[in-house]
């Protein structure tokens, strides 16, 4: 059946820019949804497919370019907006009140009413229950959310946008946590709402997901637009160019056959909890800068945290230099000369409210004291020579943390693990939020560390980083590693399609 | 000496208030000035002060503890029972001090390792060990023997200043005060405590034990209740079980929170805490002369709010200035 593809699109985005501290995250992308019609949007990590959805929703309003609804320019600048105009947007983190029933939440905040002051109950329960029959959900509308499923609770924020009456509905990365049958019982109803007229966008990484049930696919990169297929012009093989796309100047890379040493970091057999049914085994050689790839949520962090100790895994081993770490002990990974740059600075990496000295002296004060006092003047040298090394721009190092822009938190951040002359370097989004020139000089620092004969393992989602200044990347999908590509063989389209589970080698 | 300044700008303008509440109270009531008055307010500001000390460290890691003041009632009951039993001064302070310790480390462990909300953990305390201390008490008041009154002396009424109304307890305190205070931020304990408080997960990530710090400052706030729980018998001379030290760690908190401790954690100078206890005396006093004893906990409760109200307009003026510069 050909999609119903009316002329007027319900929806139209013309030139949407939005702008967060240090970065541009959409560019000018326009977009139109039609009635009746499933678009899917694509891009890689950060290349605006979230923030897109946001500003169409109201959840993020646009600072320049026009939304068109039904042809007539409106501005969303509110969420209940949006919804009063008949958008319904499902966050991929779901946005429901775990304690209340699921009749409750479907008509939360439009509860019908008796004299308009009493809670109809009665009316509420029918409704719910109609609803909830449209969308294939067999749970009594009495049911606590709490006790139902991921793969049920997204039925129950679908059977909400029906009851507010949406005449279009927007999921972010709807099926990233769902099972493969809650995955194939969302698309059954995503083309009964299509059926009966509804627009559906949503965003995913699954290129055979969007092969299946996507009408359209709108692909962005960098904030822009860099494709729109119809049904008859999608492959996966074309999604995949339209979202890499780009090729780096080999110039700016690693030069090849970086002399390497003895295998410093091994892991072994690794699993976490975020994919328990996976094991990964990897190892980085002295002087070697290993990359990891992969889209959000393939499990990369949870592999950092537990190789540096913060978690405890459920069941392998990680070495350094031949000696096996006690699994979950952070202390014993730093004094095995282990050290991990996380990934979200501000809540992990750094304490905002205390000074750069101190920033950068606390993984090390233990040896810096006498008889158990701080010797405030180490404290104050080391501090001076990390400002030298790494060029932290600041007025003195007794500043706030707080006071640095984004770069030269990380770089503090990388200072206070400097100080002891690590063996192992994990870095996981060494650059996020830091503007380009900080950028250079963090490559500078970690190219100057591997240099130094440190093993050094980069988790980034910055696929040019990644090809940067890796020697060799591994690229996780779906908990495991999906592919090791050496110096050689690296481009961009390669990683991407291992990345999304396109390529196997 | 300027970002000594503006690093302390809190602990300042705290010292600013305090002398002018002294100078309105006094205007308002020259009584309030006398010797006797500043004594009396100097004695309870030392004795409060000691439990805000230690209470402090609980807020410091965004922790809280609701148990000090059945604690302190449960010491000061104990102390005398102890002495009757035949044990020595020495003997019966450390038997306070290993059971002061101990329960600290029972909250410190049920609030880390069994992740329990300290509220809840310290509430049950309170009723636990209000109970103990009407039980050992036996229902009686617990009289404190006249052969202690050298110790009474020595540690809470006298005045080793000569001349100036500046009683023992007030100077304990201060000392311990200096304790914490170099503890806090000259040793390499204290820095990691002050991290754990600041960032506790940040601090995990450098490798800091997170959970054993944590564990201490409930172990030092119960050693300085159980202290304290002397030193108020000390004062008063006797105490029953069932209502000594009632809602005492209240007073703590406020002393510590008018200080310029955040109950989110992270925030707390031991100057302030001090600071904040005088201030809580002095309030206490003033408002005994000016309007009647049954007033105090109506004036603090509306001091405390005006306190915290203007330290959210400061930390916003702070704020300002920093985006602005």
């Amino acid at each position: 059946m050909p999609p119903i593809t009316a002329p007027e699109p319900i929806l139209e985005a013309i030139n949407l820019s939005k702008r967060f501290p240090g970065v541009q995250a959409l560019a000018g992308v326009s977009a139109r949804f039609h009635a009746g019609e499933v678009v899917a949007v694509m891009g890689e990590n950060g290349a605006g497919k979230s923030t897109l959805m946001k500003a169409l929703a109201g959840v993020h309003p646009p600072d320049a370019g026009e939304i068109r609804w039904e042809g007539k320019p409106v501005r969303i600048s509110r969420v209940a907006q949006a919804e009063t105009l008949g958008i319904a947007f499902i966050h991929q983190e779901l946005n429901l009140c775990e304690n209340l029933t699921v009749a409750e939440n479907v008509f939360l905040g439009r509860e019908p009413c008796r004299a308009g002051w009493w809670l109809d109950r009665q009316t509420m329960r029918k409704r719910a229950a109609e609803l909830l029959a449209r969308v294939g959900l067999k749970v009594s509308p009495e049911a606590v959310v709490e006790s139902l499923s991921i793969g049920q609770r997204q039925m129950v924020e679908i059977a909400r946008a029906l009851a507010r009456e949406a005449r279009l509905v927007i999921m972010d990365e709807p099926t990233s946590s769902l099972t493969a049958s809650e995955t194939a019982r969302l698309f059954e109803v995503v083309r009964d709402l299509k059926s009966r007229g509804l627009g559906v966008v949503f965003i995913s990484h699954r290129l055979a997901e969007v092969m299946s049930v996507a009408d359209r696919v709108v692909v962005l990169k960098d904030g822009r637009n860099s494709g729109d297929l119809s049904k008859s012009e999608m492959s996966p093989a074309r999604m995949v160019q339209l979202m890499v796309g780009r090729d780096l100047d080999p110039s700016r890379r690693r030069p090849e056959g970086v002399p390497t040493g003895a295998v410093r970091l091994e892991a072994e057999a690794l699993r976490t909890r975020a994919w328990p049914e996976e094991t990964v085994s990897f190892s980085v050689r002295a002087g070697e800068i290993v990359g990891m790839a992969g889209l959000v949520g393939a499990g990369r962090t949870e592999l950092a945290r537990v190789v540096a100790g913060v978690d405890r895994a459920l069941s392998g081993t990680v070495r350094v230099d031949g000696v096996a770490l006690p699994p979950g002990r952070v202390a014993a990974a730093v004094q095995a000369g282990l050290a991990l740059a996380p990934e979200d600075r501000k809540e992990q990496g750094i304490f905002l409210e205390m000074p750069i000295r101190e920033n950068i002296a606390l993984p090390g004060l233990g040896g810096m004291q006498r008889l158990g006092f701080v010797r405030s003047g180490d404290v104050t040298a080391l501090a001076e020579r990390m400002r030298g090394l790494l060029g932290i721009r600041t007025s003195g190092v007794g500043k706030m943390a707080g006071l640095l822009s984004g770069g030269n938190q990380q770089k503090v951040v990388l200072a206070k693990w400097l100080a002891l002359d690590p063996r192992v370097f994990v870095l996981d989004e060494p650059t996020r939020g830091v503007d380009v020139g900080a950028k250079a000089e963090i490559y500078r620092v970690i190219e100057d560390l591997a240099a130094a004969g440190a093993a050094v393992l980069m988790i980034s989602s910055d696929l040019e980083e990644v090809l940067r200044l890796s020697d060799r990347v591994l690229v996780m999908h779906e908990g495991r590693l999906a592919g090791e590509v050496g110096r050689a063989e690296l481009s961009e389209e390669t990683v991407m399609q291992l990345a999304t589970g396109t390529l196997h080698v | 000496m300027k970002t000594l300044l503006t690093r302390h700008s809190k602990t300042l303008l705290i010292f600013v208030l305090l002398v002018a509440l002294t100078l309105v109270c006094g205007w308002l009531e020259p009584r309030f000035l006398s010797r006797d008055s500043l004594g009396a307010v100097l004695k309870y500001a030392g004795l409060f002060g000691v439990i805000a000390l230690g209470v402090s460290f609980v807020i410091l890691t965004g922790g809280i503890d609701l148990s000090i003041g059945s604690w302190v009632g449960l010491c000061a009951v104990l102390y005398p029972v102890l002495l009757k039993q035949g044990l020595g001064v020495g003997e019966a302070a450390l038997v306070i001090a290993g059971l002061s310790v101990l329960a600290g480390l029972l909250h410190g462990f049920l609030v880390t390792k069994l992740n329990l909300q300290a509220f809840l953990v310290t509430l049950c305390g309170l009723f636990i060990y209000r109970g103990l201390a009407r039980v050992a008490g036996g229902g009686r008041e617990q009289i404190l023997p006249a052969d202690q009154e050298w110790l009474r002396d020595a540690l809470v009424l006298g005045r080793p200043l000569a001349g100036l109304p500046v009683p023992a307890v007030f100077l304990l305190m201060i000392g311990l005060a200096v304790l914490a205070a170099v503890f806090l931020n000259l040793t390499v304990t204290g820095r990691r405590l002050l991290a754990t408080g600041r960032n506790e997960q940040a601090a995990r990530f450098c490798g800091i034990g997170t959970v054993r710090l944590r564990v201490l400052s409930y172990v030092i706030c119960s050693l300085l209740a159980g202290l304290a729980g002397v030193l108020f018998l000390l004062d008063g001379r006797s105490a029953l079980g069932s209502s000594f030290g009632n809602s005492y760690e209240l007073w703590a908190i406020a002393g510590a929170v008018l200080g310029g401790c955040s109950l989110r954690g992270g925030q707390c100078a031991v100057a302030g805490v001090v600071l904040g206890s005088v201030m809580v005396a002095e309030v206490r006093q003033a408002v005994f002369f000016v309007a009647g004893d049954e007033w105090k906990e109506f004036v603090i409760g509306v001091f405390i709010l005006a306190g915290v109200i203007a330290d959210e307009a400061f930390t916003r003026w702070m704020a300002s200035r920093r985006v602005k510069s």
